[in-house]
C-alpha cells in the first residue's frame, strides 16, 4: 500500500499506555478544551506551556516523537504559505523593519505573528493527532455518539453520524487501493499522471474519479444490504459490545487537562500578577 | 414443519411499470432442518433473488415464503427472521461494517440489543468456530479473502441463525479461500446450522447432499447431485457445465466405454475403470474420440 503510508493522520497505534485506556470521552472534552485555549493564548510562553504538557503526553502514550513530527509532513506547504504571507500581509502598521523584499515589507512584529500563528497550528495538528493516534476508530466514533446524545433532541443525529464516521473509516483503506488499482490501469493503457502542468494533471484524474465514484455507490448499495441483513435499523434498541463508562482516571486525567488550558490560555502579565 | 416453506413464489422486479423484469416464475421448495443445499443456475436464474426472499430483504410478488412458520411478508416478523436466517454475500469488502475484526462480528448482536457481555462471549464462539479468534483485533482489509469471508460468516453465527444463506460467497475468492470457506460451511452444517449455499462453482455443488437447478426462474431440478449430473445433456442445455469428474466420466460413456452412471469423485472412477481393465472391457476402443 504505497498511499496509505503517507497519511498518518487519522491513524491508531495500539498501544497498552494509560492514556490510550482513558474513556474516548475523556480525550475529546481535552482535546476540545486544548483546541479552545490555543486559540486564546496570547503569547508565546503559553505555547511553551503547551509543548511541554504535549511532551508529557507523548511520553505517557509510549508514541515516538519522530512518528508524530512525521504526521506534520502533509501541512508543512500549509505552514510555509501561511508564514509567509503573515509575515509580508500582516497589516501590522509601523514597527521595526527587518528586511525588505522589493516593495514587501517584513517587521519584526509581523515575523513574530507569522511564527505564532504557525506554532498555532502544529499545536492543532499535534493535538488532534495525539486523540487519534491513542483512540481506536470506534472507540472514538463511539466517545462522539455519547457526547452528542445529550443533543438529540434538538435533532442532532448522533448514531447516524458516528455510523458514517466508523464506515467512512472501515473504507478509507479499500477506497485508497481501489484508486491504485485504477491508476495502474489506466497506466498500463498509456494515461500519464506525472507530466504536463497542473491542469493537464488534474485532467488525467478525471478518468479515476469517474470508476472510483461509480464503485463506491455500488459498494454503498451492497454494504446497506449486508447491514439490513445483519438486523440493522439505525440506532433505536442497540446496544454496544463495549459500554463506555468513566472510571477514576478520567476524573484525574480531565481535572489535569482542564488546569493546563486554563494555564496556557492566561496571558503572562496575568501570572506575573498572580505570582507577586 | 419445515424451516423454510415457498410457495409457488414469484418476483417481478419495477412491476407494473415498462421495465418489469421477471425474476422468480413460481418457485416451491421447502427445506428442512440441518439441510445442506447448493443451488446451482447460470446468470439471470433468479439465484439471487430467491435468497433474497429467504430473509425478507425481498418480498414476494406472489406466493409466500415461510421461515420457521413466519410469513416474511408479515412487518413484524421482518427482524425475526433476518435473526433466522443469515446471509453472507459474494463481495467481503462490502459487507464489513467495522475498522476491527471482533467490533464487526459484534455488529449483528448489537443490533439485536443483546446486552454487551453475552455479545462478547458469542462474538468469541463465532471466531473461534471459524477458526478466525487469533484474529480479534486484526483490520479486516489486511486479511485475505477467505479470512475476510470466514469473518463475514462468524458475524453471521454471532447472531445464532437457524439457517446460514451463502450469496456466491466463494465466487470472488482464490482457490485457498474457497477451500476454507467450504471447510467452515461444512462444520457449521454437521453442528446443526441448516447451509444453503448459491454458487456456480458445480464442484462445490457436488460436495453438498441436495442440489437444485434452477433456470429462468423456475427449479429445474432438484435432487441428489449424482442425479442432477447424471443428465448431463439438460445440463448442458441450461448452459452449466460438468464438473471435471462427472465430465470426464460423461465423455468416456460417449467415446464407448461403459463407466458406470453416478460417478462423482476421482477414486470412484478410478475404481471403476480399474475394474473395467481387468475385464478388459473396452479393449481397443477407447483413445480414438475422433468424432
Amino acid at each position: 500500500m504505497e498511499l496509505t503510508r503517507y497519511v498518518t493522520i487519522g491513524q491508531y497505534l495500539p498501544r497498552e499506555s494509560p492514556i490510550h485506556r482513558l474513556d474516548p470521552r475523556t480525550k475529546i472534552a481535552a482535546v476540545t478544551m486544548w483546541t479552545v485555549a490555543i486559540f486564546v493564548v496570547r503569547d508565546f510562553s503559553g505555547y511553551a506551556l503547551l509543548a511541554l504538557v504535549l511532551g508529557g503526553v507523548v511520553v505517557a502514550a509510549q508514541i515516538s516523537p519522530g512518528y508524530l513530527l512525521r504526521g506534520l509532513r502533509p501541512i508543512v506547504f500549509l505552514l510555509l504559505f501561511t508564514v509567509v504571507l503573515n509575515i509580508f500581509f500582516s497589516g501590522l502598521q509601523g514597527g521595526t523593519v527587518l528586511f525588505r523584499l522589493g516593495p514587501l515589507l517584513a517587521t519584526r512584529e509581523a515575523v513574530l505573528r507569522a511564527l505564532f500563528i504557525g506554532c498555532r497550528l502544529v499545536g492543532l495538528v499535534v493535538v488532534t493527532s495525539l486523540l487519534t493516534f491513542t483512540t481506536s476508530p470506534m472507540e472514538l466514533t463511539d466517545g462522539i455518539e455519547r457526547s452528542l446524545r445529550p443533543f438529540r433532541r434538538l435533532g442532532v443525529p448522533a448514531h447516524e453520524l458516528a455510523m458514517m464516521m466508523t464506515i467512512a473509516l472501515r473504507f478509507i483503506p479499500t477506497l485508497l487501493e481501489e484508486t491504485e488499482k485504477i491508476i495502474k490501469a489506466q497506466m498500463a493503457r498509456g494515461a500519464q499522471f506525472d507530466q504536463g502542468n497542473v491542469l493537464r494533471r488534474a485532467r488525467a484524474l478525471v478518468p479515476v474519479l469517474v470508476p472510483l465514484f461509480v464503485s463506491a455507490f455500488r459498494r454503498a448499495d451492497e454494504l446497506a444490504l449486508a447491514m439490513l441483513a445483519r438486523c440493522y435499523r439505525g440506532g433505536e434498541h442497540r446496544t454496544r459490545m463495549r459500554e463506555l463508562s468513566f472510571a477514576p482516571r478520567d476524573g484525574i486525567a480531565l481535572a489535569v487537562a482542564t488546569v493546563a488550558s486554563v494555564v496556557f490560555a492566561l496571558p503572562y502579565e496575568v501570572w506575573g500578577r498572580l505570582l507577586h | 414443519m419445515a424451516l423454510i416453506e415457498i410457495q409457488n413464489l414469484h418476483h417481478t422486479y419495477h412491476a407494473g411499470t415498462p421495465e418489469a423484469v421477471v425474476a422468480l416464475d413460481g418457485i416451491s421448495l421447502t427445506i428442512e432442518r440441518g439441510e445442506f443445499v447448493a443451488i446451482v443456475g447460470g446468470n439471470g436464474s433468479g439465484k439471487s433473488t430467491l435468497a433474497k426472499h429467504l430473509n425478507a430483504l425481498l418480498l414476494p410478488t406472489e406466493g409466500e415464503v415461510r421461515v420457521d412458520g413466519l410469513d416474511t411478508r408479515e412487518p413484524a416478523s421482518t427482524w425475526e427472521v433476518r435473526q433466522r436466517v443469515g446471509m453472507v454475500f459474494q463481495n467481503p469488502d462490502n459487507q464489513l461494517v467495522a475498522t476491527v475484526v471482533e467490533e464487526d462480528v459484534a455488529f449483528g448482536p448489537e443490533n439485536l440489543g443483546l446486552p454487551s457481555r453475552e455479545i462478547v462471549e458469542r462474538v468469541e464462539e463465532s471466531l473461534r468456530v471459524v477458526g478466525m479468534l487469533d484474529y480479534r483485533r486484526h483490520q479486516p482489509h489486511l486479511l485475505s479473502g477467505g479470512q475476510k469471508q470466514r469473518v463475514a460468516i462468524a458475524g453471521i453465527l454471532a447472531m445464532r441463525p437457524q439457517c446460514l444463506v451463502l450469496d456466491e460467497a466463494t465466487t470472488m475468492l482464490d482457490p485457498l479461500g474457497q477451500r476454507e470457506v467450504m471447510e467452515t460451511i461444512h462444520t457449521l452444517n454437521r453442528e446443526g446450522v441448516t447451509v444453503i449455499h448459491i454458487t456456480h462453482a458445480m464442484e462445490e455443488a457436488a460436495q453438498c447432499p441436495r442440489m437444485i437447478v434452477l433456470s429462468s426462474g423456475r427449479v429445474a431440478m432438484d435432487g441428489l447431485p449424482v442425479d442432477v449430473f447424471s443428465r448431463a445433456d439438460d445440463l448442458h442445455r441450461l448452459r452449466l457445465v460438468l464438473p471435471p469428474i462427472p465430465a470426464l466420466a460423461s465423455q468416456l460413456r460417449r467415446d464407448g466405454l461403459p463407466v458406470p452412471e453416478r460417478i462423482l469423485d476421482a477414486d470412484d472412477l478410478a475404481s471403476a475403470i480399474a475394474s473395467l481393465a481387468t475385464e478388459r472391457v473396452g479393449h481397443g476402443r477407447v483413445g480414438n474420440g475422433a468424432d
